[in-house]
């Protein structure tokens, strides 16, 4: 493998359920392609029912795609592995075990012949980092919503896998508590160097932790419609990010995918002009050609308006 | 001046004022009657119908007789003076060591089949019918079955406690296992745990409530059970005790007896109860 070889591969990626009413059977998604270089953060937005979940399951290894291949590290993803590390919007936590036990149950399906206290200490460390220690000891039920997510991040990076799947990670927190566990994972991410996909429905979240994003258009026959390469500079601040160059072209791009564009892409299936690859959009180029093409490209409804102004406030 | 009682403090004066009431009504129940002996009834014929003594005196004894008699039953509970006269201790023994023997056995072959049918539904569907055709069988109805192919009477009785103690643990490890959340066994999927490791840590721990009612419900019902049962086989238990005090027409033994299968039963079902509250967890 030379260092060019993408990390992680994704190649015609479709996923089809039998028809409930019993015709057809109804495709999410196809034609799925895309790739991830070691230690880059990824994220997918999109519509709910895009697919977005399932395509996560199927690089977990925990749902099989329905034609296509996932390679990861040049070896073809076939079942769950160690390798690769879960981060489950419910948090998933064993809710008869203590948040070091828990831990510990990941570190030792990891290593198994490593003693009680080796596996302790690993454990114990990597509570420490999303900063739970002294809680080690509480069971997942004595703990609020974001301790017990931090527990599920701690429990993934503590098997230290060569990547890393998040699902909506933060879907079920409040904005304050987001905030401060975004930055711990940003911080996480940036020391250990950790290849990321993570779904997300978040914007902002999108933008503070990512590379690359992902966006899908809307199912049935879902596709990855656009990749928007995020230029911020790193490393990020929540306070001082939207005062970077790119921040506003990038946001505004997102949001107007998420309201009008991604629809667009729904028209075009079945046709047979349809995009199979999808466009990248680059900030950059942007800024450097000229302000005047975005009117053009933005038909923002009246609506999506405020609330944009809302959230930026 | 109020006086606050706390609710425990209500519910335990209101428990004593209702034993009070018990105790009243049954003192009332067993008074000797003076019976007036009718002038034109020939007295031989009276004596013979119990009517010659002043008073007479039922076999239903009455509140202070019968507290004697739990007294003296349990101050000397492990006596053995042969088959017809044993100490209530040790016909109480018997019978709890048959219902442990019965339910020890069918906790030994329901848990790991009801793990079995709750992991696969092949496994599931392929047993369902038989279960569903065997549960309602009145676990009695096995008694002759038993008696012909154990010949053994002591043995037949655990056998039926075996049975009746089989189905609600089968069926609630079953449903227990197969109810196990999703996000575990995925964890589990991707930390690559192996099925020993997955079944003991995980699926069990997950399943331990679920599974520990229906060993508290087999239970229950092996204690139902013991009684009919020894009453059939006869020889020793608290079964043959009760049976065997009703042939000899001593109601305040047949009492005694009845009250000591609440006690012991009552405190079978709380052993459960703190069992069941170590293996709980709260999501």
């Amino acid at each position: 493998m030379t260092a060019l070889h993408p990390f992680l591969q994704v190649e015609n990626l479709a996923r089809a359920y039998p028809s409930p009413t019993g015709g057809e059977d109804v495709t999410v998604f196809d034609h799925v392609n895309f790739r991830i270089h070691k230690g880059e953060f990824v994220c997918v937005t999109g519509h709910s029912g895009c697919g977005k979940s399932t395509i996560l399951n199927i690089l977990a290894g925990l749902d099989v795609a329905t034609t296509g291949n996932v390679f990861m590290d040049g070896r073809e993803v076939a079942g769950p592995s160690l390798d690769r590390g879960v981060i489950f919007q419910s948090h998933a936590l064993m809710p008869w075990l203590t948040v070091l036990e828990n831990v510990s149950f990941a570190v030792k399906s990891r290593w198994a012949s490593w003693n009680k206290e080796k596996v302790r200490d690993h454990a114990m460390r990597y509570i420490e980092l999303v900063g739970l220690k002294g809680a080690e000891h509480k069971k997942p039920s004595q703990l609020s919503g974001g301790m017990k997510q931090r527990v599920g991040i701690a429990r993934a990076f503590s098997i230290e896998p060569k990547m890393l799947l998040m699902d909506e990670p933060f879907g079920a927190l409040d904005a304050l508590t987001r905030g401060v566990i975004q930055d711990e994972l940003l911080k996480i991410c940036a020391e250990t160097q950790q290849t990321v996909f993570m779904i997300t429905h978040d914007v902002d979240e999108a933008i503070l932790l990512s590379d690359k994003i992902m966006l899908m258009s809307n199912g049935p026959h879902a596709r990855i419609a656009e990749i928007v390469n995020n230029t911020l500079p790193r490393p990020r601040e929540r306070s001082a990010i939207h005062k970077q160059p790119h921040y506003y072209p990038i946001r505004n791009h997102l949001v107007d995918f998420l309201v009008s564009r991604s629809k667009q892409f729904g028209a075009l299936r079945g046709a047979p002009d349809a995009p199979s690859s999808p466009t990248v959009f680059d900030p950059a180029e942007l800024i450097e050609t000229t302000a005047s093409a975005e009117p053009e490209a933005v038909p923002l409804p009246p609506a999506g308006k405020p609330h944009i102004h809302l959230v930026n406030a | 001046m109020k006086m606050k009682l706390s609710l425990s403090q209500k519910a335990g004066l209101l428990s004593l004022g209702l034993f009070a009431a018990i105790l009243l009504v049954w003192q009332l129940a067993t008074l000797p009657e003076a019976r007036v002996v009718a002038a034109d009834v020939d007295p031989e014929y009276a004596a013979l119908m119990g009517g010659g003594s002043a008073s007479s005196a039922s076999s239903f004894p009455t509140p202070a007789a019968m507290a004697q008699t739990v007294w003296d039953k349990l101050s000397d509970p492990f006596y053995d003076n042969g088959p017809n006269d044993k100490g209530i201790g040790i016909q109480l023994a018997y019978s709890i060591a048959r219902v442990l023997a019965g339910f020890f056995l069918a906790a030994a072959v329901a848990i790991p089949l009801g793990f079995a049918i709750g992991n696969s539904r092949v496994f599931y569907q392929a047993l369902n019918p038989y279960v569903q055709l065997l549960k309602p069988i009145s676990p009695l109805a096995w008694m002759p079955l038993a008696l012909y192919t154990i010949k053994d009477a002591s043995a037949s009785a655990i056998f039926v406690i075996f049975i009746c103690s089989l189905w609600p643990m089968l069926i609630n490890t079953a449903h227990g296992v197969a109810n196990v959340r999703r996000d575990w066994l995925d964890v589990s999927r991707t930390l690559e745990v192996n099925p020993l490791r997955l079944a003991f840590r995980v699926i069990l721990p997950a399943a331990a409530p679920t599974i520990l009612t229906g060993m508290r419900i087999s239970m229950g019902i092996a204690w139902l059970v013991i009684v009919a049962a020894e009453m059939l086989v006869g020889g020793t238990g608290i079964g043959y005790f009760v049976w065997n005090e009703w042939n000899n027409l001593s109601i305040t033994n047949v009492l005694f007896a009845i009250f000591m299968i609440g006690v012991v039963g009552m405190a079978l079902d709380s052993l459960f109860g703190v069992l069941s509250k170590r293996v709980a967890y709260q999501e």
